[in-house]
C-alpha cells in the first residue's frame, strides 16, 4: 500500500526527455542554434566577437519586456502599451536628469511612472472589467503623447551631472566583457522564472489563465493579481527604457514605436499561449533571440531589410503551427 | 444530533419568492438527495448553505449554534465545502495544484516563501488513495477523465476536514462507468462521517447512494423522507406536482 502510494505520487505523465521534445521552446532554441551555426559558415562577419556582442545586447530590450509580457499573456491578457511606456519612461528619466537631478532620482521617477501606468491599466482591466486589448491600446496612444508633452517633442542627449554614469549603466560591460544589458536580462529572467515556478503568486497567475472563474471560486485574489501583472509588464518596459537610454545616449519620442508587436512575437514564439495558461521566462528569452538572429542574419546576408517582417511573421506562424501540431499528436 | 439545521428559511429576490419557509436538518454521515425541477429553489437553497446568499428570513444552525455567512469563504471556515457543477478546475495545472489552489502549502519565512511541492504532492496522493481514486498528483487535469476530474474537485473538500459537502450535479455530464466512480467517491465521504448533499436530476444515482431525499417544488419543501420508503415514481410525482405532498 505504502509503496503503491509512493509510486502514484512520484508518477509523471511524461519523462523528462519526452517533455523537452514536446516543448516549443526547445525547438525554437534548436532553430536559433542551427541558424547561428549556418550563419557562421555562410558569412565571415557573424561569429565575430563584435557581432555577437551586438546581437546579445540587441536581444535584451525585447527580452526584458517579453518577460513582463509573458506574465500578462499567461493570465490570458495582452499589453499593447509597452512600446509607448518604454518611450515615456525613457523620457521621464531623460527630462529629470537633464534638469540637473541625480541618476537615482531619475530612475526612481522613471520606475514610478511605469508602476503608475501599469496600475492604471490593471485597475481598468481587473476592477472595471474593460478588455485588456482596448485599455492598453488606449494607453499606447496616451503614453507616447505624454512623452511628447514631457519633452516638447525634442531629442534629449544631455543628462546632467550623472551623464556618464547613465551611459556606463546601459553601454558598459562590467562583468567579463558581457554587455551590461545582457547581465540585467539574465538576472531578470532568473527572477521571473523563479516567481512563476516557486511562488504562490506565480501559481495564481497560471490559475487565472487556466480558468479565471475557478480561481475566483477557490479564493485566489484574481483582481489584485491582474493589477500586479500589468504593473510588472509596465515595469519591465520601464527598466528596458532606462537601459536603452543609457545605451543609446539619447532619447527621441519615437523610440519603442512598434516594439509591442515584436515583444508579443517573442513571447509567442517562445511558447506563451495567447489563450492564457501557458508560458515560461526561458521561452520569452529564446523567442527574443530567434527574432534578433533573423534580423541580424538578413543584414549580414545582404537581404533587403524589407523582408524582415516576412521572416519574423513566418517565425510566429511556424511556432504556433508547430505547437498546434505537437498538441494534436499528443491528444490523439 | 444534527450537524446543520435550517429553520424557516425564506429567500426573495424583489417580488419573487425563490424559497418559502423551508426547514430541515442534516445528520452526520448522511447522504441527502436534493431534488426539484428547474426553478424549484434548490440552487438558491444550496447557495444559502454555501454562503453565496443570505436568507431573507429564518436561521441556519451548525451544531446547534446559529451561524451567519456573508461570503463563501466563511462557509468554508464553518466546514461547509461545495463542489461546483463545472468543478472549478484549471486544466493547465496538475491535480495537486488544483487541490491546493488558493491554499498552497509553502516553506520558508516571509518574504522568502516558496511552494512546498513535496508536501503538496504527498498530501494530494494520500487523499486520492483515501478516495480510492486512480488520479495521480502530478497529472495534468487537461488529460483526465470526467471521474478523475470529480476526484480532484472532491479531494479539495478533504483538505480542511469539511463536515458538509454540497455537490451540484456531479454526475450530469460524464460516462456511465465514471458515474459509478463518482458514486463510490460519495460513499467514501460518507464513510468518513461527512454529510453529503447531492443535487441531482438523475434518479438512479440518487437511489444508489442517498439515505434521504428532500424534494422542492416552487420554493417549498414538499417531501423529506427516507429513500428506502420511497420510490423513483413517487419522487417523480413529487417533483412534477402529480403528487401534492407526503
Amino acid at each position: 500500500m505504502t509503496s503503491s502510494l509512493t509510486r502514484s505520487i512520484d508518477q509523471k505523465q511524461q519523462t523528462f526527455l519526452s517533455s523537452i521534445l514536446a516543448s516549443q521552446t526547445f525547438w525554437v532554441f534548436i532553430a536559433v542554434i542551427l541558424a547561428s551555426v549556418a550563419l557562421s559558415f555562410a558569412t565571415d562577419s557573424f561569429a565575430t566577437s563584435k557581432n555577437l556582442y551586438n546581437i546579445t545586447r540587441n536581444v535584451t530590450f525585447t527580452a526584458i519586456i517579453a518577460l513582463g509580457m509573458t506574465l500578462v499573456i499567461i493570465t490570458g491578457g495582452i499589453d499593447l502599451s509597452v512600446g509607448s511606456v518604454l518611450c515615456l519612461c525613457s523620457m521621464v528619466l531623460a527630462v529629470v536628469m537633464h534638469a540637473g537631478y541625480s541618476i537615482e532620482i531619475g530612475i526612481a521617477a522613471s520606475i514610478l511612472t511605469a508602476l503608475v501606468v501599469g496600475a492604471f491599466n490593471g485597475f481598468l482591466i481587473a476592477y472595471i472589467g474593460l478588455p485588456p486589448f482596448v485599455v492598453t491600446l488606449g494607453m499606447l496612444s496616451v503614453a507616447r503623447s505624454l512623452a511628447m508633452v514631457a519633452s516638447g517633442n525634442t531629442v534629449v542627449f544631455e543628462f546632467g551631472p550623472d551623464h556618464d554614469t547613465l551611459l556606463a549603466l546601459g553601454g558598459g560591460a562590467w562583468f567579463f566583457g558581457i554587455a551590461n544589458p545582457v547581465m540585467y536580462t539574465i538576472v531578470l529572467a532568473l527572477l521571473t522564472g523563479f516567481v512563476l515556478r516557486w511562488t504562490r503568486f506565480g501559481r495564481h497567475v497560471f490559475a487565472i489563465g487556466g480558468n479565471e472563474s475557478a480561481a475566483t471560486l477557490t479564493g485566489v485574489p484574481v483582481k489584485m493579481i491582474k493589477v500586479a501583472v500589468y504593473m510588472i509588464s509596465a515595469l519591465s518596459a520601464g527598466i528596458a527604457g532606462i537601459v536603452q537610454t543609457g545605451w543609446l545616449g539619447a532619447v527621441t519620442t519615437n523610440i519603442g514605436a512598434g516594439m509591442e508587436l515584436q515583444v508579443i512575437a517573442a513571447a509567442v514564439i517562445g511558447g506563451a499561449n495567447l489563450a492564457g495558461g501557458g508560458g515560461t521566462a526561458l521561452g520569452a528569452i529564446i523567442g527574443a533571440m530567434l527574432i534578433e538572429v533573423i534580423r541580424n542574419s538578413l543584414g549580414l546576408l545582404g537581404i533587403n531589410a524589407f523582408w524582415q517582417g516576412t521572416f519574423i511573421g513566418g517565425a510566429i506562424l511556424f511556432a504556433v503551427l508547430f505547437d498546434r501540431l505537437a498538441n494534436y499528436r499528443r491528444n490523439v | 444530533m444534527a450537524v446543520l439545521e435550517l429553520k424557516h428559511i425564506s429567500k426573495h429576490f424583489g417580488a419573487i419568492e425563490a424559497v418559502k419557509d423551508v426547514s430541515f436538518s442534516l445528520g452526520a454521515g448522511e447522504v441527502i438527495g436534493l431534488m426539484g425541477d428547474n426553478g424549484a429553489g434548490k440552487s438558491t437553497l444550496v447557495k444559502m448553505m454555501a454562503g453565496n446568499f443570505r436568507p431573507s428570513s429564518g436561521s441556519i444552525l451548525m451544531d446547534g449554534k446559529e451561524i451567519v455567512m456573508h461570503r463563501p469563504v466563511e462557509a468554508r471556515e464553518h466546514g461547509i465545502e461545495i463542489v461546483h457543477q463545472d468543478l472549478a478546475l484549471c486544466d493547465n495545472l496538475t491535480a495537486a495544484a488544483n487541490v491546493f489552489l488558493g491554499r498552497e502549502l509553502r516553506l520558508g519565512v516571509w518574504p522568502f516563501r516558496i511552494l512546498d511541492y513535496p508536501s503538496m504532492y504527498r498530501r494530494a496522493g494520500e487523499i486520492f488513495a483515501e478516495l480510492k481514486s486512480e488520479t495521480r498528483p502530478r497529472d495534468l487535469v487537461k488529460k483526465m477523465s470526467g471521474g478523475q476530474r470529480q476526484a480532484v474537485a472532491i479531494a479539495r473538500t478533504r483538505l480542511s476536514n469539511a463536515k458538509i459537502v454540497l455537490m451540484d450535479e456531479p454526475t450530469a455530464a460524464i460516462s456511465v462507468r465514471q458515474v459509478a466512480e463518482v458514486l463510490n467517491l460519495i460513499r467514501r465521504l460518507r464513510d468518513q462521517g461527512i454529510t453529503v448533499v447531492l443535487i441531482s436530476h438523475r434518479m438512479p444515482d440518487l437511489f444508489a447512494v442517498a439515505d434521504r431525499v428532500i424534494v422542492m417544488r416552487r420554493g417549498s419543501k414538499v417531501a423529506d423522507k427516507e429513500i428506502a420508503k420511497s420510490s423513483p415514481e413517487e419522487v417523480t410525482g413529487l417533483i412534477t406536482g402529480a403528487i401534492e405532498t407526503v
